[in-house]
């Protein structure tokens, strides 16, 4: 849906190639792009206004490099800046106070707090080697309380027993005391979730919060949040003073703009992001990721990672070793048809891809998408073990029985050869190279060498935006490529 | 209560939701015009106001546009901007204003209820039903979230709230065999309403969207009309994130009709605005308040004017 703003620079800088600094019109057109990519991610109005200063003054009059293009010059101006203002450094819950160290939960309702707490404590318990107990305050919300008190029993931590008719208020009191008595080192209270304009709630948390006097109190926000982020943080900013944010579903594939509006207008860091249902996906916050996303540069990174998670080692393994004999039959095919399924089908590994726009269309345009993928694995299922293992065993008569056999045709049968015949020459060629210089060429689908962005440049720009998007799919490893041509 | 007098709370309770945030937009308006010429400065400036409230870049450049086209180089003034901008956001929004009509042949009319986590799903269910109950139908609840922890206890809270049974199985069992389940028990019962609620999900997640599609084919083996509408709750305060959410649980379970929570809170909503334009599906229902009754019929004309700030 959303053109990369690289695509979209592409097309303001074509005609700027070969001029030596970036000019105040250069840079004020590159700005248009530039503010359109943040507002589509979610970055509110008025945190893109000063980003926007911030950059038009450090991006005119800089000398473009001979070795990039002037959108690239300001793709990397732009992305410094965003990685600045996200905060370079994790950070993680600060427990310097005396125990049991009170943390409160605060956040919108649906936010996530609940998952959010037991995900905090997990981690408190487990690598920071420290005695939790966690309390909710909700009793707005039917079965919140019984919901922390399951989650507490998944992960091996305590919760404050609950008791009929009792206000926040007087359980915040009853869970500092339990907590104090029976030497706990960390007390996460959990709120009900609410409205910001809720001024009776807001108020109940800031008595919460005199009397508990929390060192550290975690607003929970949704990553999916609109322009609204401002507002909330801003709210429970003045009224409760936030220590520090997390982040919850960015495992979604929203482009992450509330990030950088609500860390911009607190000023206090994200401490960690949620990215999954279970328990033990917390994650630290890494700036250099967010801003990719937020300027849909794709977050190659997390695809890599989750790659690696997804992918099972023994089949990797299996698949090197075949590599380095230059081997690639239909069963390898297979697995790596599986593998794209199961990291969310095309559109969730797509997702995490520069230049997803005109690529996706692309896709679209050659027909390549989940069903396509789906049909794939029908018509290598369909084939004899014999066939899958030597693919040269497939004359007219066994394609018309594949074909038969899996509902397709005899065309796509052969689309599908001469993928797997390409594949395994390029296997071949991996094989031939060894180590990981093989494997950079074939994850770019082409040239792995980055471009030289100057002294002291962190930016790793990803491939699709070097690579003029479109010929290939930006490779991952056995993707299969798709036909531009048919 | 006479249908006036709902009329008017309603818009008093959207707007009241609505002032804390429209306020910025209009007081925004309102400080840049005060009477003054249309020229580039002040429609950029409106440009983003409008994106303020979500409306996404693309309706409020067509709105700004159509703004610009009439009044350019003219004197307006800021009410009249407003108004202008209220009535362009109405007549996009008219067409999806429909309520959920219960038909009372089906016996049971079957509702499919699905969003990502934490947009207000259950909450939703328990207040539908208790509309339903107090028009007389007979409603039965399904518990298909049977992942979250304590998501059953909620809905079976709901279900004494209201006085209605709740299906349910043991948490981790499979929610189409629950909702098979119900199906079956509401057609034995003779319930006008079943309302099944299933587990929040994220719409980049393929293989829990797989699970959904799974339910709606499962249903389906008993009632190949069903599920009879096929809801999308979303929240009130999402982003641009909700083109994706709408498109793809579109594709994955026919979603046939959204209800939008949460817009008693800061969050101005005018994402509806852009999803009304872009999929045209039915706005059934918003909900402005934790109350019962807080789940109101979805009024274009009232909800542009809260928009827009004007009485």
């Amino acid at each position: 849906m959303f053109d990369a703003l690289s695509d979209r620079l592409g097309n303001v800088f074509d005609r700027l190639k070969g001029k030596g600094s970036l000019s105040e019109s250069d840079v004020n057109a590159a700005m248009r792009e530039v503010r359109i990519a943040l507002l589509e991610a979610d970055v509110a109005v008025e945190v893109v206004k000063s980003f926007i200063d911030g950059v038009r003054e450090r991006a005119v009059g800089q000398e473009v490099t001979k070795s990039v293009t002037p959108g690239q010059q300001v793709i990397k101006i732009v992305n410094d800046n965003l990685i600045g203002m996200l905060g370079k450094e994790a950070a993680w819950i600060e427990l310097n106070a005396v125990p049991p160290v009170p943390i409160l939960m605060i956040g919108l309702q649906g936010s996530g707090k609940t998952t959010t707490a037991a995900k905090i404590a997990s981690r408190l318990t487990r690598r920071d080697k420290k005695k939790v107990m966690m309390a909710s305050l909700d009793v707005t919300r039917p079965a919140a309380r019984e919901q922390l008190r399951v989650l507490g029993e998944q992960i091996d931590v305590s919760t404050l027993p609950m008791a009929e008719g009792e206000t926040a208020v007087s359980i915040a009191k009853r869970a500092m005391a339990a907590s104090r008595l029976q030497g706990y080192d960390v007390v996460i209270l959990d709120t009900a979730g609410r409205v910001t304009i809720d001024q009776g709630l807001m108020d109940e948390i800031k008595q919460i919060s005199e009397i508990t006097n929390p060192a550290e109190k975690i607003l929970v926000a949704d990553a999916l949040t609109g322009q609204d982020a401002v507002t909330t943080a801003k709210n429970f900013h003045q009224n409760v003073g936030v220590t520090g944010i997390v982040l919850t579903r960015m495992d979604g594939d929203s482009r992450g703009g509330a990030a950088l509006s609500m860390r911009s207008v607190t000023g206090v860091p994200i401490k960690a992001v949620g990215t999954g249902e279970k328990l033990e996906n917390l994650e630290d916050f890494h700036p250099e990721r967010v801003a990719g996303r937020i300027l849909g540069m794709g977050d190659v990174v997390s695809l890599v990672e989750k790659a690696a998670e997804t992918i099972e080692v023994k089949e990797a393994e299996k698949i090197a070793l075949k590599m380095q004999k230059g081997q690639f039959d239909f069963n390898d095919m297979l697995t790596q048809l599986q593998q794209v399924s199961k990291m969310g089908g095309l559109g969730g590994v797509l997702a995490m891809l520069p230049g997803v726009g005109k690529l996706q269309k692309q896709m679209a345009s050659a027909g390549v998408d989940d069903k396509s993928i789906a049909r794939q694995v029908a018509i290598i299922q369909s084939m004899t073990a014999q066939e899958r293992k030597s693919p040269k065993l497939l004359n007219a008569s066994r394609k018309r029985r594949v074909a038969s056999g899996s509902g397709t045709t005899a065309q796509e049968i052969n689309r599908l050869l001469k993928q797997q015949m390409e594949m395994a020459r390029m296997m071949k060629k991996v094989g031939k190279m060894g180590g990981l210089k093989g494997l950079g060429s074939l994850f770019g689908g082409g040239d792995p060498i980055q471009p030289d962005l100057g002294q002291g440049s962190n930016l790793r720009i990803p491939e699709g935006l070097i690579n003029q998007p479109g010929q290939n799919f930006p490779g991952l490893p056995g993707l299969p490529k798709f036909p531009t041509k048919r | 209560m006479s249908s006036d007098n709902i009329q008017k709370s309603w818009f008093s309770r959207l707007k009241e939701g609505l002032s804390a945030s429209s306020n910025k937009v209009v007081s925004g308006i309102t400080g840049i015009f005060t009477e003054k010429q249309l020229d580039e400065e002040t429609l950029e400036q409106l440009e983003d106001l409008l994106i303020s409230s979500d409306l996404g870049v693309n309706v409020a450049n067509r709105l700004i546009k159509t703004l610009s086209e009439h009044k350019f180089d003219k004197q307006v003034s800021d009410r009249e901007v407003r108004e202008t901008f209220a009535k362009d956001i109405e007549l996009i929004l008219e067409p999806v204003a429909k309520p959920i009509l219960i038909e009372q042949s089906l016996k049971p009319h079957v509702i499919l209820v699905c969003g990502v986590n934490g947009s207000g799903k259950t909450t939703t269910i328990g207040k539908l039903a208790q509309q339903w109950k107090a028009e007389g139908k007979s409603v039965c609840l399904a518990a298909g979230d049977t992942f979250r922890a304590a998501a059953i206890e909620q809905l079976k809270v709901w279900g004494e709230r209201t006085q209605t049974p709740v299906i349910i199985q043991p948490q981790g069992t499979d929610p189409a065999a629950v909702a098979y389940d119900a199906v079956k028990k509401s057609i034995d019962d003779n319930h006008d309403v079943l309302i099944i609620d299933t587990a929040g999900r994220l719409q980049n997640r393929a293989e829990l969207m797989d699970e959904l599609a799974k339910i709606v084919r499962v249903i389906q083996k008993t009632l190949p009309e069903a599920p009879h509408n096929c809801l999308l709750v979303l929240d009130g305060t999402v982003g641009q994130n909700a083109h994706s959410q709408v498109a793809t649980f579109k594709e994955m379970v026919n979603v046939t009709g959204l209800i939008v929570t949460k817009l008693d809170g800061s969050a101005r909503g005018g994402i509806i605005v852009a999803l009304a334009e872009k999929f045209a599906l039915p706005v059934h229902a918003v909900g402005v308040g934790e109350a019962i009754e807080d789940l109101r019929a979805f009024d274009p004309k009232i909800f542009a004017q809260s928009l827009m700030g004007l009485d």
